[in-house]
Order: structure tokens, then C-alpha cells, then sequence
């Protein structure tokens, strides 16, 4: 699918944990996005947009989760059913399922959980086998995790205060639960990745983020160094093999 | 029904299907956006900034948003001159056949007459833009624009290693920018591109750190507009070449604006970050828009004020 500009409607906008909201938008006509890839949304008032990772992508419509953190994401939080928002969409590279042989790990921290949802049905539709492993710092952060059980899929939880699941990082839980698999996909803090990286010998994906310009590839705002030399985190990325990161 | 309308105008001998230019830096180099857009709408491309090595440009976060605009400090990333004749602009003229502007940075005026002469052998590029502007790189860049007589230094330099159309693109960085326009015009300028950034800083009041890595970078969008519309007046009554407006430029108004301040050409920037098809639209818009002023050709108006 090529990039467009399109009108989206709001059907709901809810609160699903603190500071964390899951956003329904509705468009005319059909929408394809792939996992990993992103939108960006225009806000009224706001010179640049906001990029947010798609988490599953309806017929016509799409559903994100995002968190308030500053002025444009609270904005967002204030809109209400039947409010118009403008994307971009879709951008970006993606995950690749199809490298998958038969399981795969899914590893999110906090709100890198969203695309991970979208990656595992479409893991799910090949054939193939998930294993969700999510980290948050508190309980009340905890998002997406049945909405991955709902898939059918085994959900492992690390929280930091060891409020639920296993106390502690990832790492920890894929420690305490080692489940088998081929390949691995990582969404969240970076930090979080790195030592996910460090710790699995599979191949593996990651989605990095960066502040966007642009969004499309042509402003090389977004630019990072890599093994094979600068890329466009919107454009070449945002996910990246594990190899090509130059942490 | 808007009746015909001539949006066509001459710059230095060549004529451009419209006034409306991606600037330098906002648009890659062109062929990045051909698949989002019909490319031949737009009346010319002004390609990112090229150096003679290949850049990587500042470290990440590179962009900040502010009130109606924006700070980069992108710093120059691009592939380097070679590359530009090579495979770069070749690659836009197969698929391109509005007015192609080559933008070129150097660190000396050795390295600005060296690019600029690989750039005049590149039969894909119709008119050079030498950036002597950009706050973004350190040892070089803009301070040759912000001085008379460096800017005059560059300017000669190049005119004498090409027979292209030369602009050069100032800083609005400067306390008086009719001094170094005039300066490029007795060099021997073929036009005066204006403006470039403005030397901008945000603060992340929360982490206690600028928001840019670079800590300040270049300010721009809508917010310039005014200045920018200012500085291509005052440049425009003060010299008899053509100037390509730049500065804030969101909508068919504010080209009619710029055009009748004095430019032939008008450059959009930091809009194409927020709205990829800003030209496009802008473009569409212009027909409709003169109408309703009374405008047929866009020709007339330029420098009425
Ligand atoms: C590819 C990608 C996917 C993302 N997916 C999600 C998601 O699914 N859910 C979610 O909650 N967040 C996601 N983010 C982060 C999200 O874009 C930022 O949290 C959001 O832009 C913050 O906007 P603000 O106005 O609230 O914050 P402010 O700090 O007020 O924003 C100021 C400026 O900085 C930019 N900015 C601030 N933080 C970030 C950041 N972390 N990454 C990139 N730009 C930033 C803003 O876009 C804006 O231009 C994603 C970022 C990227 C790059
Ligand atoms: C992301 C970005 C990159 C830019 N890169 C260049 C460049 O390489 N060379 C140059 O001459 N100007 C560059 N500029 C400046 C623009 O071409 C333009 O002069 C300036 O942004 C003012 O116009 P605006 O207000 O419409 O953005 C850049 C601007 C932006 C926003
Ligand atoms: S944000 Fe413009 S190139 Fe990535």
C-alpha cells in the first residue's frame, strides 16, 4: 500500500490503564496496514503529527493504543466519538512473520506491547505459534495482555514491582518461562531491547523510535546509524534486525 | 469553472509550469515522493543540501516542534556530490520535467567551486542553489552567508566554474541582508534565494536539556512567514535579479503574497514535513485563488509592491 493522506473518524476513545488509551478510528473504504508499520495523526493546533504504531488493523478502520506523556497525546485523550482526525498511513517497514519458521516470542514493554497484537494474528494466520511476554513497571499499566490471551496465545507478565507475573525485567520472565521458539520481535524502551538482544540467541526484530519530521522518508530528520550505515528509522525501519543496531 | 488561468513564470531563461518549489531539504531528493504524488505538477524541486563528501549530518533528536513551526538540525545528512550527478538527479529527470534545483553546501570556497562545477557537467540539473546559510554545520555553512564579503568570495567562485543559473540562498541570520544580496549581485548572482532558517533552541524544561542533541538548530514555518516576506521585499527593491521567496509558505495565499513582495519563485519548506502534498494543493489551489483577485497570469503580479 502507498502512503495517503486520509480521514479518519474516532468511534471510541477509552482509558484501558493509567495514563493509556485505545483508540478506535473509522474510515471509508478498506484499510491494509502490516504489523509494525505506523500512522501519523495531525492534530489541530500542532505543527508536526504524532506517530503511533498501528495494533490491529479492522476492514475499515484501525485501533492504536497510545499514552499521554505530553501536550499532543493529552490532546488526543480529550477527543470525543465522531471527532475527524487526518493520518498519513500506512508508514513504515514492519515486522516480517513470514521469516518466522514455526514459533515465534513476542516481547513488549509497556505500550510496545500495541503492534505485537497485529504481529501475532498475523503470525497465527500462517500457522504458526506465539508466545507473549510483556513487561510493565505496575500493575496498572497492564495492557493488551488479554486481548493477546484472547488470541489464544500463552501471555507471560514482568512487572517491576512484582505487583503481577514474575518481579523483574523480560528477561527475567523469558528466564522463568522458557519458551521455545525461532525468532523473537521487541517493541519497547530501548534499554529493554537492548538486553532482550544480548540475552537470546535467535534471530530477532526490533522497533525503535526517533522524533519524526516528516514521517515518510524525505526529511532525514529520523536518521540513525546502523551496521549498514544511516537509516531512516520511518522509512528504512522503525523495525530494524536485531543485527543491524548499533546499540 | 475558474477560467484559464497562466500560472507560468520565466526564472533566468527557463520557464517554470508554476512558481511553486519544494525546498531544499524538505522534499529528499525528489524521487522519494514520486510514488505519493504526480511529480510533474510541481514547477520545480529544489534537492537536498549536497556536500562533497557524504554526510551523516547531527546526531538524533534532530527536529523539535514549536508554536507554528518547527527546529531542525538535520546538518546536512546526504550522500555527497558524486552521488547528486550520479544516480540522484539522473534518477528525478527520467521521471521529472519541471525545473531541477540542485542545493550546495561546501566547507570553503574550493569545496562550493568544486561542487558546483561537478554539478554544471550533470545535464539532469538546471540551476544551481549555493547554500550559504545552513546554521547547522560548524566551520562553514552559514557563516559564509552571514559576511558580504565571503558571500561575494562564493558567489565569484562558482560563476566561474558553471554557466548554469546561480542562486544563492542567504541567511536571515544577519542584521542587514540587503548589504550581501547586493554583494552576490556584483559577484555576479544570477538570483538571490531567501530565506533560509532561523538559529532556533527549545528546552525540555521537564529533563533540563535542549530538545535538540545539537542544543540549537534551524527555526522555521509559518511563523517566519512575516520576516521572510520582509527580507524578500527589501532584497527585491535593492536588486535587479530574481529572488525565490522562502520562509513559512502554507497556502496559494501566501505565494500570491511572496510573489508580490518581489519573488519570481516560491519555495515551501517545513509545510511539506506536516502535509507531503502541501505543493500539490497549493498548486491546485492558485487558479481559483487568482480568480477571485483578479489575477491571470502570476507573471504580472510579481514585485507590485
Ligand atoms: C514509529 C513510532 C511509533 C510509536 N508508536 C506509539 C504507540 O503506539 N503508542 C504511543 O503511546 N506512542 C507511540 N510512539 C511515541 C509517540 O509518537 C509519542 O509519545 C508522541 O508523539 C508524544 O507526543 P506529545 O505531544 O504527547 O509529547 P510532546 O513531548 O509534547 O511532543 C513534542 C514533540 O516530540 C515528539 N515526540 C515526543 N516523544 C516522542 C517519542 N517517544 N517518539 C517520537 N516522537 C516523540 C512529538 O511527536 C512532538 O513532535 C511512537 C513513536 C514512533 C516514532
Ligand atoms: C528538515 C529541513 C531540512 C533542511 N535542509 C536544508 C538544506 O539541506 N539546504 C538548504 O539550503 N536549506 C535547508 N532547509 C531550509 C529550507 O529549505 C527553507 O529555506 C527553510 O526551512 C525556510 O522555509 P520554511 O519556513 O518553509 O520551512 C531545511 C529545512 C528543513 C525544515
Ligand atoms: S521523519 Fe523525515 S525522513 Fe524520517
Amino acid at each position: 500500500m502507498l502512503m495517503q493522506k486520509r480521514i479518519f473518524r474516532i468511534e471510541s476513545n477509552e482509558g484501558v490503564a493509567r495514563d493509556t488509551f485505545r483508540l478506535v478510528l473509522r474510515t471509508d473504504g478498506a484499510v491494509a496496514v502490516r504489523s509494525g508499520q505506523f500512522v501519523d495523526i495531525a492534530l489541530p493546533g500542532f505543527f508536526l503529527r504524532r506517530p503511533i504504531s498501528v495494533s490491529d488493523c479492522l476492514s475499515d478502520g484501525l485501533v492504536l493504543y497510545y499514552k499521554v506523556v505530553g501536550e499532543g497525546t493529552r490532546a488526543m485523550s480529550e477527543m470525543t466519538p465522531g471527532t475527524v482526525l487526518e493520518l498519513l498511513e500506512p508508514l513504515g517497514s514492519g515486522f516480517h512473520p513470514e521469516k518466522c519458521r514455526e514459533a515465534a516470542l513476542l516481547i513488549g514493554g509497556g505500550l510496545g506491547a500495541a503492534p505485537l497484537y497485529l504481529l501475532a494474528k498475523e503470525l497465527l494466520a500462517q500457522g504458526k505459534k506465539a508466545t507473549a511476554v510483556l513487561g510493565f513497571n505496575k500493575a496498572d499499566e497492564i495492557c493488551l495482555a488479554e486481548e493477546l490471551r484472547a488470541l489464544g496465545i500463552p501471555v507471560h507478565i514482568a512487572t517491576m514491582d512484582g505487583s503481577v507475573g514474575t518481579k523483574g525485567f523480560v528477561t527475567d520472565a523469558i528466564a522463568a518461562v522458557r519458551p521455545a521458539f525461532d525468532r523473537f520481535y521487541t517493541c519497547g524502551p530501548l534499554p529493554m531491547m537492548k538486553a532482550v538482544c544480548a540475552a537470546l540467541d535467535a534471530p530477532g526484530e526490533v522497533s525503535l523510535e526517533e522524533r519524526m519530521g516528516c514521517g515518510a522518508g524525505f526529511c532525514y530528520g529520523c536518521s540513525i546509524l546502523t551496521k549498514n550505515g544511516p537509516r531512516r528509522v520511518c522509512a528504512d525501519g522503525p523495525v530494524f534486525d536485531k543485527e543491524e543496531v548499533l546499540w | 469553472m475558474v477560467a484559464e488561468k497562466n500560472l507560468a513564470v520565466s526564472l533566468c531563461g527557463l520557464t517554470m509550469k508554476n512558481p511553486v518549489v519544494p525546498a531544499s531539504g524538505t522534499f529528499g531528493f525528489g524521487i522519494e515522493l514520486a510514488d505519493a504524488m504526480d511529480l510533474n505538477t510541481l514547477g520545480g524541486i529544489s534537492l537536498k543540501g549536497t556536500t562533497r563528501e557524504p554526510r551523516y549530518g547531527n546526531p538524533t533528536p534532530r527536529i523539535a516542534e514549536c508554536t507554528a513551526g518547527m527546529i531542525n538540525s538535520v546538518g546536512l545528512q546526504n550522500p555527497g556530490i558524486e552521488a547528486l550527478v550520479a544516480d540522484k538527479a539522473p534518477a528525478l529527470r527520467s521521471i521529472y520535467g519541471g525545473v531541477i534545483i540542485a542545493n550546495i553546501s561546501g566547507y570553503s570556497v574550493e569545496e562550493y567551486a568544486f561542487n558546483c562545477a561537478r554539478a554544471d557537467g550533470c545535464p539532469a540539473i538546471d540551476l544551481l542553489e549555493v547554500n550559504v546559510s545552513c546554521p547547522n554545520v560548524h566551520g562553514g555553512g552559514m557563516a559564509f552567508g552571514t559576511d558580504p564579503k565571503s558571500a561575494a568570495a562564493v558567489t565569484a567562485a562558482v560563476k566561474a566554474v558553471t554557466r548554469k543559473p546561480v542562486f544563492i540562498k542567504l541567511s536571515p541570520n544577519v542584521t542587514d541582508i540587503v548589504t550581501i544580496a547586493r554583494a552576490c549581485e556584483d559577484a555576479g548572482a544570477d538570483g538571490i534565494t531567501l530565506v533560509n532558517t532561523f538559529l532556533g533552541m527549545r528546552i525540555d524544561i521537564r529533563k533540563r536539556k535542549p530538545v535538540i542533541a545539537n542544543t540549537m538548530g534551524g527555526f522555521s514555518g509559518p511563523a517566519i512567514f512575516p520576516v521572510a516576506l520582509r527580507m524578500v521585499y527589501q532584497v527585491a527593491q535593492a536588486c535587479s535579479i530574481p529572488v525565490m521567496g522562502c520562509g513559512g509558505v502554507r497556502r496559494a495565499e501566501d505565494v500570491v503574497e511572496m510573489m508580490m513582495a518581489g519573488a519570481t519563485a516560491v519555495q515551501v519548506g517545513a509545510e511539506n514535513l506536516r502535509n507531503p502534498m502541501a505543493c500539490p494543493e497549493i498548486i491546485a489551489a492558485l487558479p481559483a485563488l487568482m480568480d477571485s483577485l483578479g489575477i491571470d497570469s502570476l507573471q504580472e503580479i510579481i514585485g507590485i509592491i
